[in-house]
């Protein structure tokens, strides 16, 4: 019979091999669904991964959907690596582009190079403050940050709703629920001509390098991941607790909300109800499957990235509904959890007999 | 007449990746007899002793229990059959009652009614002279206590067969003989008794016979009441490692750390807090501070450590008020602290040893400006490595692959190099192997002969009385008086540590041999 | 105000606050054992749709709840095998539950979004019910909201006076003394985990049965979430669960009540109430961070791992 043996050291190997496991796993699932609904496999597959990346329209809309992921997990890594269970990076997202929104149609009447700076200023300062708000909770009032973020992401959410169905209203929207459009001076420059990739993407790609170079180089990242794996030790080092997670939290709540700033300055242009299709849960997954280090999620961002064009294409090509994308998100955090666990165990054949012990 | 043979083990062998943990040991015990199981830490006798208890199964090997063979199917199997067990740890729930956590180690049938049981455990701990009360909360007993329930919930089951593992450790010298009482009490009556133990004094007076592990081997049988503890310490060990240490007499210098009615008050529900300590540090001594677990040396660690703020004036390192300051603070005025959690606090067992250099020597020239300086962390750690003669595969093994010795080697190799003004060592060689605990006894002594202060808080009084030149108990977070070693018996010593000491003695500190002692 | 205002609240309260006592008294009995389980929104989505779709297909409502509560224990399986048999990471396996059962749920509900069917009918207990007061509010219920009462008493009864019981909180002290002790710790938190995933399906089923009696994306709206913050507000006690989550349900249905006073309001303003609620709770209550540490069940969260 098969059991679970402790290995004696955690296994290299398993380690970056997991996430790939956990893919193909999850494709071989899809294949399953796909046959189980009646569709053909391979178009499925088609569609979900190809499809998307067949042109250079294609490779900026991944781009494009790819930077928002990565700013966020960019945080996110910080917080987790110090076990810090932030789940509130959708809602740094959400006050992040509230406040973009709120500066940029408070400056429309003015052009000149630092509108913009001002509006991404606003949305990361206010994810910060968002961010802050779970901080102090913890540190101070001692709450789980696990509840407290998710309670802010939900306050977060229907701020934005109440904002974009009253006060930030566009008198000449038609009673649709969206802001005016933004000013031109307040939008993100485009990365690529003619596309809609804009240059959050270089934000976030800096945002995974200072991760990279933070934990691998400084002081302050050693003492994050030292009250991440062992917070005696890190009491007994003199490593401060509320310092550390002060900063990791503002740290993640600024990435998350320059997010969701250069989200409606960049291809949105204003704010909407929908401007998150839950990047913040999303970066979740981004921040596991990159295993916390920097190139990583980089990596991995692109892939989930491509999970919701992929998601998007079936829905379009093959009249499945939007909800797969959802799915195969979950179903491939589930896979990734399950093989991490044969980084420290092995499979073993077990002889129905474990006790040897004979007659005297 | 030959004793009935209760428990015999023959060849029995348990194998863990990387490490033999028993290899072929052979093992008898008779009716009636106490039966002393030695070796130093990590020779195999917790393997072995779950193995006997049906906690795991020997990977080769027979039992048999008396005269016949025995394939146990766990705890609750061994139990029927009349072995009990009595942690060294104590596995007692301490959230529930005693008669609960009684209950629970009896099959359904019999725990059932709740005051019949009740009644039971009154009958039968009076019986033995260990008194229990069954509704009491295990969290608001003693050490001691929570022992006796340990027992108690042995004999209730009527166990033929009772192991013991390390009882002592947690005693006072008063209570180490009244257990010694009960278990010959038990032994008369042909309760068969193994005592698992490192402590060849206690054996030598309790025990009729001993069988001897290292490295999973047995190297000895011997019946220790003939033999000399040398002889049994040469079994122990072998022959190439240095029993002890010759400790050269201390030359104390001027006062350096003083405590003036040092008070903190446990947030831990079930911590313990210090009352009005008050004590004097010379540099150039080794003062030792004896106590049962759990009467608040943990708490004065953490006071002199920085983890806990205290007032101000009540600390103060040569003449300076340092309550306030944090860990990093004091780090920084060269104290140095050997936490008794070696994995887990003392280092971060994932993190290699290279890292964990880092984690309290970093005032060391090992960052500038917040960035690290990876080659001289390296240096250091090589550097700690090879003066303390740590074995492990290179300073990027993590420190969960060290044996324990050499992670406290380590550990002290860290805290010395930054050559502190005062070290604070809390239990530096428990669960240390002889070899590294004779290195680390010679750490301290080094440290204490450059000028430091080193104060040694420990349940290990052999090592107190061979390293320190003034001593002390703790009990229930007030400090006993502290007085020259040689004045101070075992006996007083035992009762210091139960807590008889006058708690508001106006000066509780005595520097020389002038002051008669009552 | 009067009185049959108070009563209707009171009854809506009830009514509000059952989805919560049912998720949360299942969470308890799993954290009581050791196992912290945060896929309760993934459980009970998927409690909800598979409940809906059942209970439309079949067209009975007992086949509906009783497939729902299937449905929470297979999802509840799947973060057992991560959490206890793989001993992953607990919090990640909680929340890739919650992520993949919002997604499955999405999913499998996307072709009844929408629908309604008959959801249970209110049954009044014969005389009970004519007691003023209190006698709308609890003894003219649905069947749903009398189970989930005796479901809290039976909580009550095991964790208090049963051996089972003792051997959950013994198991959720410590699994390493538990082991030692002979009991089957592995079995004990499957068990456990299994009742959370059962009791969360069915709390699921009457939001989609019983509360609003149809299907619709997320319709958990947090529940779960809160579920789980009223477990700690209640010190891990049933009893206190059972105020805690009519305290919840209030807090929910507060903003129908203001409206209902001529309170003018925005809905999305209003709707932030149980959130705020809930976070000013959890700060009241984890301030003095010794009244948890007394109650919590000491190897909660973390992975325990038998040496053999």
């Amino acid at each position: 019979m098969l059991s679970l043996e402790r290995r004696a050291t955690d296994s290299r190997t398993m380690q970056w091999a997991s996430p790939l496991l956990a893919l193909v796993l999850t494709v071989i699932t899809a294949l399953g669904l796909f046959m189980a609904l009646g569709k053909d496999p391979v178009e499925g597959l088609k569609f979900f991964f190809l499809i998307p990346l067949s042109d250079a329209h294609g490779w900026a809309e991944l781009g494009l959907k790819m930077a928002p992921l990565l700013l966020c997990a960019a945080g996110l890594t910080i917080c987790y690596r110090a076990k810090l269970w932030n789940i509130g990076a959708e809602g740094h997202f959400l006050m992040g582009a509230l406040w973009a929104s709120v500066v940029a149609l408070q400056l429309s009447e003015h052009s000149g190079f630092w509108v913009l700076p001002a509006v991404l200023l606003g949305g990361a300062l206010a994810g910060a403050l968002w961010a802050w708000i779970a901080a102090v909770l913890k540190t101070h009032f001692h709450c789980n940050e696990i509840l407290t973020t998710i309670m802010l992401n939900y306050i977060a959410l229907n701020l934005l709703l109440y904002s974009v169905h009253g006060p930030l209203k566009d008198p000449m929207g038609f009673g649709f629920p969206q802001s005016e459009m933004f000013a031109a001076a307040a939008l993100l420059p485009k990365l690529i001509p003619d596309t809609r990739l804009h240059i959050g993407l270089l934000f976030a790609l800096l945002a995974a390098v200072v991760v990279g170079v933070l934990f691998t180089r400084t002081f302050i990242g050693f003492q994050l991941k030292v009250l991440g794996q062992d917070n005696r030790a890190a009491a007994f080092a003199g490593f401060g607790a509320r310092r550390l997670t002060w900063l990791a939290f503002l740290l993640a709540g600024a990435m998350a909300g320059l997010a969701g700033a250069s989200e409606v300055s960049g291809p949105i242009g204003q704010l909407v109800p929908q401007v998150s299709p839950g990047y913040g849960y999303t970066a979740i997954i981004v921040v596991f499957l990159g295993r916390m280090q920097a190139l990583g999620i980089v990596l991995a961002s692109a892939l989930l990235a491509l999970t919701f064009m992929g998601g998007e294409m079936l829905q379009i090509a093959m009249n499945l509904p939007r909800a797969i994308t959802g799915l195969f998100q979950g179903l491939l955090l589930f896979y990734l959890l399950t093989c991490d666990a044969f980084i420290h165990y092995r499979l073993r054949l077990r002889s129905p007999a474990p006790n040897k012990a004979q007659v005297a | 007449m030959l004793a009935a043979e209760r428990l015999k083990l023959q060849n029995i062998v348990k194998q863990y990746p990387g490490c033999r943990a028993n290899d072929g040991v052979q093992l008898t015990v008779t009716a009636g007899e106490i039966h002393a199981l030695l070796g130093e830490n990590g020779a195999g006798k917790s393997t072995l002793m779950k193995i006997i208890y049906g906690v795991i199964q020997p990977d080769e090997g027979s039992l048999t229990w008396n005269g016949r063979p025995l394939v146990l199917q766990g705890p609750a199997h061994a139990r029927e059959l009349g072995i009990g067990m009595v942690f060294q740890h104590f596995s007692l729930f301490e959230t529930l009652t005693v008669a609960e956590n009684i209950a629970l180690s009896l099959p359904a049938a019999q725990a059932r009614n709740r005051s019949r049981l009740d009644a039971r455990i009154r009958e039968v701990s009076a019986h033995y002279g260990m008194a229990l009360e069954p509704r009491r909360y295990v969290n608001t007993l003693s050490i001691g206590e929570r022992q006796r329930v340990e027992i108690v919930r042995c004999l209730i089951q009527e166990s033929s067969l009772l192991i013991l593992d390390e009882p002592t450790s947690v005693l006072t010298p008063q209570e180490v003989e009244v257990l010694f009482r009960t278990l010959r009490q038990l032994s008369s009556e042909g309760c068969s008794i193994l005592f698992i133990s490192h402590k060849l004094q206690e054996v030598r007076d309790l025990c009729h016979r001993a069988t001897v592990l290292r490295q999973g081997k047995v190297t000895g049988e011997c019946r220790p009441a003939e033999v000399s503890t040398d002889e049994i310490a040469r079994m122990m060990v072998g022959n190439d490692t240095p029993l002890s240490t010759q400790v050269s007499p201390a030359e104390p210098g001027e006062t350096l750390l003083s405590l003036n009615e040092l008070s903190y008050i446990s947030r831990d529900p079930f911590g313990t807090s210090l009352d009005k300590i008050n004590m004097q540090l010379r540099a150039g001594e080794i003062v030792g501070i004896a106590g049962v677990a759990g009467n608040g040396q943990d708490e004065l660690l953490r006071a002199l450590s920085g983890e806990v703020r205290v007032v101000d004036s009540s600390l103060q390192l040569g003449g300076v008020a340092i309550g306030r300051r944090d860990a990093a603070q004091r780090r920084r005025l060269g104290i140095a602290v050997v936490p008794e959690e070696r994995l887990g606090r003392g280092a971060v067992p994932a993190m290699s040893l290279a890292e964990n250099t880092l984690l309290t020597a970093y005032d060391r020239d090992l960052v500038k400006r917040g960035l690290l300086k990876g080659g001289k962390i390296r240096e250091y750690a090589t550097r700690i490595r090879e003066l303390f003669g740590v074995r492990c595969s290179g300073i990027d093994s993590p420190a969960a692959s060290l044996s324990g010795g050499n992670l406290q080697k380590f550990i002290i190799g860290r805290e010395a190099l930054q050559q502190p003004r005062l070290l604070v060592a809390s239990h530096p060689t428990w669960g240390v192997d002889v070899g590294s605990a004779v290195a680390i006894h010679e750490a301290l002594v080094a440290l204490r002969d450059q000028g430091a202060a080193v104060l040694l808080i420990s349940e290990d009084l052999d090592e107190l009385y061979q390293l320190c030149n003034r001593m002390g108990a703790i009990c229930s977070g007030h400090l006993s008086p502290l007085v020259p070693t040689a004045e101070l018996s075992i006996e007083r010593l035992g009762q210091w540590m139960a807590g008889d000491f006058p708690k508001d003695a106006a000066e509780s500190d005595n520097k020389g041999p002038a002051h008669a002692i009552a | 105000m009067d009185t049959l205002l108070i009563t209707n609240i009171m009854a809506a309260t009830v009514i509000a606050g059952t989805p919560l006592l049912l998720a949360a008294l299942g969470e308890l009995v799993c954290e009581r054992s050791g196992v912290l389980n945060l896929g309760q929104e993934g459980m009970m989505l998927m409690g909800a749709v598979i409940g809906f779709i059942a209970a439309v297909t079949s067209g009975s409502l007992t086949v509906g709840v009783v497939a729902a509560i299937v449905a929470g224990i297979l999802m509840s399986m799947l973060f057992a095998l991560m959490a206890i048999t793989l001993a992953a990471n607990q919090y990640a396996a909680g929340l890739a539950l919650t992520i993949f059962g919002t997604g499955l749920s999405a999913f499998i509900g996307s072709g009844h979004v929408g629908r309604s069917i008959t959801g249970f009918p209110k049954i009044a207990i014969p005389y009970l019910s004519d007691i003023p007061v209190i006698g709308k509010v609890l003894f003219h219920q649905d069947l749903l909201v009398y189970l989930s009462l005796l479901l809290f008493v039976l909580v009550f009864v095991f964790l208090r006076y049963s051996r089972g019981g003792l051997i959950v909180r013994a198991i959720g002290e410590s699994p390493e003394a538990a082991n030692a002790n002979g009991m089957r710790v592995l079995t004990v938190r499957y068990l456990a985990v299994a009742f959370g995933g059962a009791m969360a399906g069915l709390a699921g089923a009457y939001l989609s049965l019983a509360y609003t009696p149809m299907w619709t994306e997320n319709m958990t709206s947090g529940r779960g979430w809160i579920a789980l913050a009223l477990v700690v507000f209640a010190t891990w006690k049933p009893e206190r669960v059972l105020l805690g989550a009519y305290l919840f349900g209030a807090a929910s249905i507060l903003h129908l009540v203001l409206q209902g006073l001529g309170w003018r309001s925005s809905t999305e303003l209003l709707a932030m109430l149980p959130y705020l609620v809930t976070i000013v709770v959890l700060v009241l209550l984890s301030w003095n961070p010794a009244r948890t540490q007394l109650n919590t069940p000491l190897s909660i969260g973390q992975p325990y791992r038998p040496s053999k």
